[in-house]
């Protein structure tokens, strides 16, 4: 079996799995709403500060939103057991994250794909760029990356709902910060702005090396 | 002489500095059965584990069919089929749906055909295509039964595989056991049921506190003789 079929294999079985259960991707979409809702009350938002808050607020929505779907990935699969059944079988470690890894980045997407519209509404700004799909795909990509990696250790201990968090974080901080502002500039033309979307891209390409050479290593007992 | 097919030297592992197995040597030849006894906390599913690929010994070593453990670790995990304390399998999958997934993560050829012969095999054809969270425990313990011949693995290990199952997925499994050692398939399962270590196995091989303490071939054994041998080593 090659690795592309054996990544195609997991993937489509925890598409199937989460299409049936509709655990994850139901809570994370209805978590990613609150927080905008919230977050639409609790600013004063004015014409002049728009720009200014509403890229955090988007993001904070997508992290949050995306940190408990991550907390699912491989911790469902752990206390059912069923994570050992994986391990006992004869396929390459790094097919196991990356089927997870796109797994994580497209129920995060659908989740996205169903907020950014609310939160277009909700903020009246203008965001339905073809600019704003590398910042949201290489965000996406980041969150999930780091979060991939981490569920597999948070998993593993008790306190998995309270590490999580706390050790995905502190990491994501560049790509959030790279996404708040990119995401910002497309909302205020602003100049002499660092190119985000390459920092972005950087982050992202060490974050994926890092998490495939380490993935093996987290996983084994 | 041929080489065991299962041969285990040495085998030590520790939890948390706690020594659950404190030195294990096990040899066991092809199509043979060997039955592991011990009470709870003895080393028994620890030691599966271990041969299962699952977890590593923090000393000894372990072959399987001439290959190590530890070094050839896919391998190893292409010749073992397991059966574990819990079902392990995905409760939003039909039973099928579950057999054809493994059945691609171990590159099962006629993936299909060999997962309706298994379903047909251990009872649950009729259910087959019923998701798996609606079975009972000993309908999911035979599904698990069914996955772990799945990809015809010439070692069984099955810890507790009669935990749950009615009469009937009793004699099934007796079935499947002697089929897969009547095939030159070799097993090693656990079990509190001294019967059971006795009529289906050659061997028996009782655990204390992470150690072999009695290792008998059991053709001419009963199982009153096992258990006073059991009850002597607890002691």
């Amino acid at each position: 079996m090659t690795f592309l079929s054996q990544i195609q294999a997991i993937l489509w079985k925890d598409i199937r799995c989460e299409l049936r259960s509709k655990q994850t991707w139901m809570s994370m979409g209805l978590f990613a709403l609150l927080v905008l809702v919230i977050f639409n009350f609790a600013f004063d938002l004015r014409v002049d500060n728009k720009a200014a808050i509403a890229p955090g607020a988007l993001w904070v929505a997508f992290v949050f939103a995306s940190l408990l779907g991550l907390g699912r990935t491989i911790t469902s699969e752990q206390e059912k057991g069923s994570m050992d059944r994986l391990m006992l079988c004869p396929v390459d470690r790094k097919a196991i994250y990356l089927a997870k890894l796109l797994g994580n980045i497209l129920f995060i997407s659908v989740v996205e794909i169903i907020a950014l519209p609310i939160f277009a509404a909700l903020f009246a700004v203008p965001l339905f760029t073809g600019e704003l799909l590398p910042i949201v795909l290489l965000g996406t990509i980041g969150i999930a990356t780091i979060g991939t990696l981490f569920s597999a250790i948070a998993a593993a201990t008790q306190a998995r709902e309270l590490l999580l968090p706390l050790l995905v974080f502190p990491l994501i901080v560049p790509v959030v910060i790279g996404a708040v502002r990119a995401t910002g500039a497309l909302m205020a033309s602003s100049v002499n702005e660092p190119p985000w979307l390459g920092m972005m891209l950087a982050f992202d390409v060490i974050f994926l090396s890092v998490s495939l050479l380490t993935f093996e290593y987290v996983i084994e007992d | 002489m041929s080489a065991p097919y299962l041969e285990i030297k040495g085998l030590k592992k520790t939890y948390n500095l706690k020594p659950i197995l404190r030195g294990i040597d096990i040899v066991l030849d092809q199509g043979k059965c060997m039955a592991l006894l011990g009470a709870n906390g003895a080393g028994k599913t620890t030691l599966l584990r271990i041969l299962a690929c699952l977890t590593k010994p923090v000393a000894g070593t372990a072959g399987i069919g001439g290959l190590d453990i530890g070094q050839d670790v896919q391998q190893v995990r292409l010749l073992v089929g397991f059966v574990g304390h819990q079902p392990n399998l995905y409760d939003e999958l039909t039973g099928l749906e579950n057999l054809l997934f493994f059945g691609r993560m171990y590159a099962v050829k006629n993936a299909r055909e060999r997962a309706v012969t298994l379903l047909q095999q251990v009872g649950l054809a009729r259910r087959s295509n019923e998701r798996v969270g609606t079975l009972s425990r000993g309908q999911l313990q035979r599904l698990s039964l069914a996955r772990a011949l799945l990809h015809s693995p010439r070692l069984l290990l099955l810890d507790e595989p009669d935990a749950g199952l009615d009469d009937e997925g009793i004699e099934l499994l007796e079935a499947l056991i002697r089929e897969h050692t009547g095939q030159g398939g070799t097993t090693l399962f656990s079990t509190h049921n001294f019967e059971r270590a006795v009529k289906y196995s050659d061997q028996i091989c009782m655990l204390s506190g992470g150690r072999v303490v009695y290792h008998q071939v059991s053709n001419d054994l009963e199982a009153g003789s096992v258990r006073l041998a059991y009850e002597e080593a607890l002691r």
